[in-house]
């Protein structure tokens, strides 16, 4: 939590339980193309794996594993995926976002290009909602002291 | 009685909301202008021009993949507006 907080049963159990989520995640994302889900599910079941990291350790350690320059980073690289599937089409003579233009740089015919080109963009999309997700739930939780709670424990 | 002519307006936009809605088409009426000849379009040929199985996927990523880049836009610019809003460094 933002205050002092130890507990060595829940810390253990979350250190078990944070890889299974993120392998869900990465699971929902994945299979957005053949069952329910896709990027922005998977984006935000990643971001509560970092969440319960953040619950049972603190701002610390959450802030160790995923820091705020970080985050900013894969905000902006999530949303320039996606805008830059959409340009590179753009460059190989295709309309914004035409997927089926990729087959000339995949090696795959245009049918399946649609299907990467999705792939690629849900990417995007995951990268850019998992990060936003833990900024904003970082942002408001501390209400963007980082710094004083930080002193406030003496870390 | 600040308040009386902001209850008057929202009052008259309901009506006229209210009157709009009269002319929708009725909730999952087959006949509908979107049932007609935009959704059978996806359904029949998602597989064969996307080789995705799933249609919502390939709606929402593919042919109408402007509007989720912009959805995707708008999450961005909420978590930079919470960013500047909220956040008060001591240093970056």
């Amino acid at each position: 939590m933002v205050r002092e907080f130890e507990d060595v049963i829940i810390q253990t159990l979350c250190r078990f339980l944070v890889p299974f989520i993120q392998l869900y995640s990465l699971y929902v994302f994945a299979h957005g193309h053949s069952s329910p889900g896709g990027g922005f599910q998977g984006g935000c079941v990643m971001a509560a794996a970092f969440v319960l990291i953040f619950i049972a350790y603190d701002l610390n350690e959450a802030k160790r594993r995923f820091g705020e320059k970080a985050l900013l980073i894969f905000c902006c690289l999530g949303v320039f995926i996606y805008a830059g599937t959409g340009w590179a089409c753009l460059l190989l003579g295709s309309n914004f976002l035409d997927y089926g233009f990729l087959s000339k740089v995949l090696p795959t015919d245009p049918v399946k290009a649609r299907y990467y080109g999705m792939a690629m963009i849900e990417l995007g999309v995951q990268i850019a909602v998992m990060a936003v997700m833990v900024s904003i739930f970082l942002d408001l939780v501390t209400r963007g002291e980082h710094e004083e709670i930080l002193e406030e424990k003496g870390a | 009685m600040k308040k009386a002519p902001a209850f008057i307006a929202i009052i008259i936009t309901a009506f006229l909301l209210i009157y709009a809605a009269e002319e929708f088409p009725e909730w999952a009426d087959p006949n509908q202008p979107a049932s007609l000849h935009v959704s059978p379009r996806y359904i029949e040929k998602t597989v064969e021009e996307t080789a995705v199985p799933n249609m919502v996927t390939s709606v929402l990523a593919d042919y109408r993949g402007y509007d989720t880049m912009f959805e995707t836009s708008v999450i961005f610019t909420a978590g930079i507006v919470v960013m500047m809003l909220l956040r008060r460094p001591k240093k970056w």
